[in-house]
């Protein structure tokens, strides 16, 4: 799946987040959704230093798996794997767990085929079936 | 009575304007940033340590970079 796909898929299912982007390891953008074009290679190279100086703390190299910023205006989330790294910005007062378990799947899904879409298919027909034959 | 009644309020007054108080300063910084690592570990750097001093302003970049700041 690529990562466009993927991105639609993950706001689709995760109405709170408002914006995202995959991020590779080296601060290249290669997809955003809800981030202007014009500043969507910016969003990248922060994201990626924001998670690089986060590991520095570390002096085990241990990787950072997972973040989560909770700053005034909003939260930023971002997850990484071992070659690229998914990060969303969502309105305050979101459950985090939520965030990160659809991120974590959104990852999934860019780094393992069309799983992820299989399952927000799975989620929508969910929902239909809830909204009944009239929804 | 009124001595009793005036206490009680004297009282709700203050525990208000300490809820108050305790809001408008510890409310309005709660920025921070939680950390989670491979092995399991997970880190908090709260608004004022030198760590989230370093790393908020990148995280605010990302937020106004999204356009939803």
């Amino acid at each position: 799946m690529d990562a466009a796909a993927a991105l639609a898929d993950l706001v689709e299912i995760s109405p709170q987040i408002e914006a995202a982007a995959v991020v590779s390891g080296d601060g290249e953008l290669a997809g955003s959704v809800g981030v202007p074009e014009a500043r969507a290679a910016l969003l990248a190279r922060a994201a990626r230093e924001l998670l690089d100086g986060s590991a520095a703390f570390r002096s085990d190299q241990g990787r950072v798996t997972q973040l989560r910023a909770e700053l005034a205006g909003g939260d930023v989330f971002a997850v990484a794997g071992e070659e690229q790294a998914i990060v969303a910005v969502a309105r305050e007062q979101v459950a985090p767990g939520l965030v990160f378990y659809d991120l974590k799947r959104c990852l999934v899904a860019l780094n393992a085929g069309s799983t992820g879409g299989k399952a927000a298919d799975a989620r929508q027909e969910d929902r239909a079936a809830e909204r009944g034959p009239g929804g | 009575m009124t001595r009793r009644l005036l206490a009680l309020a004297g009282f709700a007054s203050g525990a208000l304007a300490g809820t108050a108080v305790y809001r408008r300063w510890f409310g309005g910084s709660r920025e921070r940033l939680d950390v989670y690592f491979d092995d399991g570990s997970f880190v908090t750097f709260g608004a004022g340590s030198p760590e989230a001093a370093r790393l908020l302003p990148l995280a605010r970049q990302v937020l106004v970079a999204s356009g939803h700041a």
